[in-house]
């Protein structure tokens, strides 16, 4: 296999600029590689959720190259984007559900996108209500929801169609320790059946949750590697430099 | 922990239809509904209105010009009534002989003082004014100029006073300008087209703007623009056939109710002028040519906007 073929993201030299603004993002390179667990960090206004929309192709980048899953995606006609996008299940930091839709449609609807027959998705849907705790909040629309199970919701609906990369922006921050630490679980296990996590958290306390995790930092726009989770092979927290 | 539920081949990993029912569900404010069936209703209705006038405006010319072709008038325009009726028989005998003349008819003298009693009396009008002699000709190939040259040649030396002019002659301006409302009908009807596609435009650019954060979230969810613009269509297709319907009858009604009206005059020119039944058919394919027009506008509205997005 070559080596961006296992790559799942790969940016060089990326930069971003809103309008003529300075640059948010500066020079980021990283890989990240096929099955493991990576956090973001950094303070607030680090650049964090820009990064996440660049990853998540909401956003083009004003400079650099970025590969998704092998592929030049600045250079990809947008048509074909789509795909692309439905390789990747996304946890947006304001949960971004549809307003007029139940819990349950909301978490149909990537399967729904996706072409999946009505009597396909009733079973998995069920299923992954239950897997979040929200069963007998099934036909609930997401405003008489909680934040917790607004993000429950959320984050059902970004790993039912198991994608290759699930990207999550803050997904703990308007949760308690308890459900943070939950739903981190939730992302482990998925990770463990070999869906590639990029968590961005600005929550110190989570990273020595997931002890298997990499690390990246994002100061000011730049990206700094502590656990050296942008080399090949990467270090494991806790491994020592 | 529960691993979580694996959704296998069911997931398809390419683009998929996503449309019908599930997908307007998606979207239920993409309804350009509201005043938009009404919009296209009025939109139908008068395109109807304008091309049943223009239709029945195209049959009226149409047969007017097929009766009057290859028609001609030989007035005989004498004070001497001995004289005027000798070079009457004199060009109706040279005509006769004529190849280029099928018929003729000299028209009596009692017909001409009838169609001009509403003008001149019922006294005896040759008392008044003189009164021209007629001569209906109805010529075989049409009436050319070089064929009415040569027949007044003929006659100059036999009935100076012969004067011969066809009828389509007399009939040119208002030929003319049942033509030019023709072509005013035409210019209406692409006017409410592109206005009833600005409306469409309108709606379906309102409808975007109302549900920018669902489009946005199914567009990053791997929705495609043709998916998106799709839930429009099915919308905006709804809403067309409805008011083009409505449209339809209404404009219809109005059509058979002006018809009924004019055939009422009893005027020859004027009952000429009612639809046949090809032309009914043209009137009610204006619906489904307005359904066409909206969903063409609807989709092409709604992929330019997406193309904005990533």
């Amino acid at each position: 296999m070559s080596g961006a073929e296992s790559e799942v993201v790969q940016f060089d030299n990326v930069g971003l600029r809103y309008g003529t603004d300075r640059e948010v993002l500066s020079n980021v390179s990283f890989t990240l590689y096929p099955g493991r667990f990576y956090f973001l960090t950094g303070a607030s206004g680090a650049g964090k959720t820009s990064l996440l929309k660049l990853l998540y192709l909401a956003q083009r980048p004003s400079r650099g190259a970025i590969r998704l899953f092998g592929t030049d995606v600045i250079t990809l006609p947008r048509e074909r984007l789509p795909a692309y996008r439905r390789r990747m299940g996304v946890v947006f930091q304001d949960f971004r559900l549809v307003d007029h839709l139940s819990a349950f449609d909301n978490i149909a609807l990537p399967l729904r996108v996706s072409g999946v027959r009505e009597a396909d998705l009733q079973g998995p849907v069920s299923d992954m209500l239950d897997w979040v705790g929200l069963a007998n909040r099934a036909d609930a629309r997401p405003a008489t929801l909680s934040g917790g199970e607004q993000q429950r919701v959320a984050i059902a609906r970004a790993v039912i169609g198991r994608p290759d990369m699930l990207v999550a922006d803050e997904p703990t921050g308007n949760v308690d320790p308890e459900m943070a630490l939950k739903l981190i679980r939730l992302f482990e296990a998925l990770n463990r059946l070999g869906t590639t996590v990029v968590v961005a958290t600005h929550d110190v306390h989570l990273l020595r949750k997931v002890p298997d995790s990499l690390i990246m930092r994002l100061d000011k726009g730049a990206l700094s590697d502590p656990t050296g989770a942008l080399r090949y092979p990467p270090r494991r927290v806790g491994a020592g430099e | 922990m529960k691993k979580p539920p694996v959704v296998t081949r069911a997931v398809e990993r390419g683009l998929s239809p996503f449309r019908g029912r599930r997908a307007a569900h998606l979207l239920p404010q993409a309804r350009l509904g509201g005043p938009m069936p009404w919009v296209i209703a009025i939109m139908v209705a008068l395109v109807v209105l304008a091309a049943g006038g223009g239709l029945a405006l195209g049959n009226l010319a149409d047969r007017a010009r097929g009766e009057l072709a290859g028609s001609a008038t030989v007035q005989i325009v004498e004070a001497d009534p001995a004289l005027r009726a000798q070079q009457a028989q004199a060009a109706a005998a040279i005509l006769s002989q004529d190849s280029a003349v099928a018929s003729l008819s000299v028209v009596p003298q009692e017909t001409v003082a009838q169609l001009l009693e509403p003008w001149l009396g019922t006294d005896d009008p040759e008392q008044t004014v003189p009164i021209p002699a007629l001569i209906d000709v109805r010529l075989r190939d049409g009436a050319d100029a070089a064929t009415l040259d040569r027949l007044r040649r003929l006659l100059v030396d036999h009935a100076p006073s012969a004067r011969i002019d066809t009828q389509a002659q007399w009939l040119a301006p208002v030929l003319s300008a049942l033509s030019a409302l023709g072509w005013m009908a035409l210019g209406l009807i692409a006017l409410l087209a592109f206005t009833g596609a600005a409306a469409v435009w309108l709606a379906a650019r309102n409808a975007l703007g109302a549900n920018r954060e669902t489009i946005e979230i199914v567009h990053l969810l791997g929705g495609n623009d043709d998916q998106i613009a799709r839930i429009f269509q099915r919308s905006i297709f709804a809403d067309a056939l409805v008011g083009g319907v409505l449209g339809l009858v209404v404009g219809s009604m109005a059509v058979w109710l002006m018809g009924a009206q004019f055939a009422a005059l009893d005027s020859g020119l004027v009952s000429g002028g009612g639809l046949e039944t090809s032309d009914w058919l043209v009137l009610a394919l204006v619906p489904v040519g307005a359904v066409v027009l909206a969903v063409y506008t609807a989709r092409l509205t709604v992929l330019a906007s997406l193309r904005k997005m990533l």
